[in-house]
């Protein structure tokens, strides 16, 4: 699946996108958080803090919904625009 | 009408076209919101302004009909930078048109403190001193809330 990182996250990140492997049953964005933490924790810390926001295929998503192979899962910091 | 562009723009020649395209709206109203050079000390040398292609234009439409659910509105124009930014240029713009000056006045205001917590965009200031990413003031959220039904006085 592809992951964007949007601001502070894609420094964070490394770059504002990277893609992540998934097996055909898909995971919770919660799982997909803890499984990026493993394999990078300063990333997960940034990911793990509740004022992120998700979205998934341009929809607002709650962490509890699963995301399969072949979705987009981006990860929103607090905006500021204006 | 709303434009999230990455190249610079006038907002004398915008608020021209928007008051010959509004006719014979009584009230118009326009803001613009332009790069501040200092901040905390340190002096901006430029601001790099992220957003997310696609998701960035449904954050400010969802704004605007906000708006309009909520004043008598005529045209609504809504235009907002992305990409890099230099100091004194304008990064926002906002018209509102109506029939009298009160919903112009109000929506226009709303409009700006929405697009500063609600649009998705992700700013990042480039200082003398290093860069970093901005975060909402307390302010920023304080000025939202004043919207929400619960602290209207006058209902």
């Amino acid at each position: 699946m592809r992951l964007l990182f949007f601001g502070k996250l894609g420094d964070a990140a490394g770059g504002r996108e990277r893609q992540w492997p998934v097996n055909s049953s898909g995971l919770t964005i919660n799982d997909l958080v803890a499984a990026i933490s493993k394999a990078d924790p300063a990333l997960g810390v940034s990911l793990e803090d509740e004022t992120v926001r998700c979205i998934v295929n341009e929809e607002m998503a709650s962490r509890s919904v699963k995301v399969f192979d072949g979705d987009e899962i981006a990860f929103l910091p607090p905006v500021s625009g204006g | 009408m709303i434009r999230i562009i990455e190249t610079a723009f006038d907002p004398g020649a915008e608020l021209a076209a928007f008051e010959t395209r509004v006719g014979d709206a009584g009230a118009i109203v326009s803001f613009v919101g332009k790069v501040r050079g200092g901040a905390g000390g340190a002096s901006v040398n430029s601001l790099h302004l992220e957003h997310f292609p696609g998701v960035t234009e449904k954050s400010v439409q969802s704004i605007e009909t906000k708006a309009r659910a909520r004043w008598a509105l005529g045209d609504v124009l809504i235009i907002h930078r992305f990409g890099e930014l230099a100091v004194g240029e304008p990064i926002v713009m906002v018209c509102t048109a109506a029939a009298h000056r009160r919903d112009a006045f109000e929506a226009a205001d709303f409009l700006m403190d929405f697009l500063k917590t609600e649009a998705m965009f992700w700013k990042k200031e480039c200082r003398s001193d290093g860069e970093s990413w901005i975060e909402p003031r307390d302010g920023d959220y304080t000025d939202a809330a004043r919207w929400s039904v619960d602290a209207r006085g006058d209902g």
